[in-house]
């Protein structure tokens, strides 16, 4: 079965051309979410300025839709506020590509779980440093 | 757009000259060979009756009534297993199997055992290759049926027939072997091998889909699966396909025409492929045996590379993966869990199937686009930079992850 053949041009856009592939350095949140042995992990740096999201990088081992909505999600929190950016849903996402394949939805929860675990990482940091 | 074709284990195309010797039973030799009163009737059963001789030659059977013709291989499969167990007085007993053989096995070895037949599978090295040994400690009196694949379609692990053959003469238990993958590729002999029933695929062999064949040793019984005209000695009903059964009969006359020269180009080409890849991309593994392995099949893991999205990469090459998110069940190959792949590494597998169209100028396509895509996609895999950091990923503490039953 080749799910590619229901792909969008977006989607393979971002797969063949990914958007913001990289770590950024001293990140002020981190989220690694996913699992090899599920055939997914999604790790998502955050720069953070005055509760808005500056910058934004992604790397990803997983299939293209898993690939193609890291890329879009890195996108889409760019300068956004943090609770803008908790709005965010993984259908968001899939939605900004064009849609997915049904059977590649669950690709998509990935990029959502990493935006939150790299905000959660932000506050409990942030937290931490006033207490 | 894919222009190469490279998945052969799934399906071959329809060989020209196979289709050729078909067309005539398609158009104007339409005659049932039951028809036993006219021309017609007489033509098509003579067809049908050289296809079989074919099919029988190709596997060295002695006699061509040793041929069933059925639908394709799961038939064939069903109808061994199924046809043997059903037979049995009080329907009881005992069937040793592979849990690396095809579904057409497993699934019905599986519902027997639920009608209250019992189930063994026999232990399998790291490659896939039964542990002879654990295979005969396996056996009891009431084991009536060893069924052991020739030879494996994702991992092309050839399994050592003439062994098991003669461990299950000397307990007086039949054998069964799923030859689809192996027939083509290498030299089957029932008699040699001690085989007692062995089933064919013709689309696997370049012939048509929606035929296959099953070799019944001479005196076995079996129970039919369908009833009606008894047809196939009362072994299979139905009207013959006859223009399949005519190109199954020319695919396997090319099988066995073409063996020798054909197995020696495909290993030839399975060796460049081979060297191409470990000698260019570094951190793979290769899945099956080294040696005792199909001349057409490869099948890799790429470390830190999930296999859909190499495909993607590769897409102007059909292949396939064992990566969960290219299969509808979205779990991962349950051939190479069996060999307790760890899943990470079966999410990285790629399959490569080689066959007749393939060419040494499409192996140099594909390890370019192999050496150029490995290398993009790690430098994207966070599994990649743990690696390099010396992080154990096996090890590493994964949270809870389970979007997969979203």
């Amino acid at each position: 079965m080749d799910a590619w053949d229901d792909y969008t041009e977006a989607v393979m856009d971002h797969y063949e051309h990914p958007r913001n592939v990289g770590i950024v350095e001293e990140a002020d949140g981190v989220g690694i979410v996913g699992n090899p042995a599920c055939g997914d992990v999604m790790k998502l740096t955050l720069r953070i300025e005055d509760d808005h999201i500056t910058d934004a990088k992604f790397k990803t081992f997983g299939c293209g839709a898993a690939i193609a909505t890291s890329s879009m999600v890195t996108e889409l929190v760019k300068g956004k506020t943090l609770d803008e950016a908790l709005t965010i849903s993984n259908k968001a996402v899939a939605q900004a590509l064009g849609g997915l394949p049904k059977i590649k939805m669950h690709c998509s929860v990935l990029a959502e779980d990493a935006l939150k675990a790299a905000i959660d990482d932000y506050r409990k940091k942030t937290k931490d440093k006033k207490a | 757009m894919q222009s190469i074709y490279m998945d052969h284990h799934a399906t071959t195309p329809l060989e020209a000259e196979v289709l050729e010797a078909m067309m005539p039973y398609l158009t104007t030799e339409f005659g049932n060979p039951s028809s036993s009163t006219h021309d017609y009737g007489r033509r098509a059963r003579a067809a049908v009756e050289r296809a079989r001789e074919e099919v029988a030659a190709m596997i060295s059977a002695e006699r061509s009534d040793e041929i069933i013709f059925t639908s394709g291989a799961t038939e064939s499969d069903n109808l061994a297993l199924k046809g043997l167990a059903l037979l049995r007085p009080e329907h009881s007993g005992h069937i040793i199997t592979l849990a690396t053989e095809h579904k057409a096995i497993l699934d019905t070895a599986q519902f027997l055992q639920k009608q209250g037949f019992e189930l063994s599978l026999a232990p399998i090295d790291r490659y896939g290759v039964v542990d002879l040994a654990e295979l005969e400690r396996l056996i009891r009196p009431d084991t009536f049926l060893i069924s052991i694949q020739a030879a494996n379609s994702e991992i092309g692990t050839i399994q050592p027939l003439a062994e098991i053959g003669a461990l299950a003469r000397a307990h007086g238990i039949l054998f069964h072997t799923d030859a689809v993958q192996a027939l083509g590729k290498m030299e089957i002999q029932v008699n040699r091998d001690q085989i007692d029933l062995l089933s064919i695929s013709g689309h696997k062999i370049y012939g048509p889909k929606g035929v296959g064949a099953l070799y019944v040793r001479k005196g076995i019984k079996l129970q039919p699966l369908l009833h009606g005209g008894g047809h196939e000695a009362g072994m299979r009903s139905g009207t013959l396909n006859v223009a399949g059964i005519v190109g199954l009969g020319h695919a396997a006359l090319m099988a066995r025409r073409d063996l020798a020269s054909e197995s020696a180009r495909l290993l030839e080409l399975r060796e460049l492929l081979r060297q191409g890849i470990e000698s260019r991309i570094d951190m793979v593994v290769l899945n099956g045996h080294p040696s005792q392995r199909l001349v057409n099949n490869l099948n890799y893991s790429f470390s830190f590379v999930e296999g859909e999205s190499l495909m993607l990469a590769c897409r102007g090459i059909a292949l396939s993966s064992g990566s969960a998110c290219t299969s509808a069940s979205l779990q991962s190959s349950y051939v190479l869990r069996a060999l307790n792949v760890p899943e990470t590494l079966a999410h990285c597998s790629i399959r490569f199937g080689l066959g007749r169209s393939n060419t040494r100028e499409d192996i140099g396509i594909l390890l370019d686009l192999l050496e150029t895509h490995v290398k993009r996609l790690r430098e994207m895999s966070p599994l990649y930079d743990m690696a390099k950091e010396g992080i154990d990923i096996e090890s590493f503490s994964w949270g809870a992850h389970d979007h997969h039953n979203d």
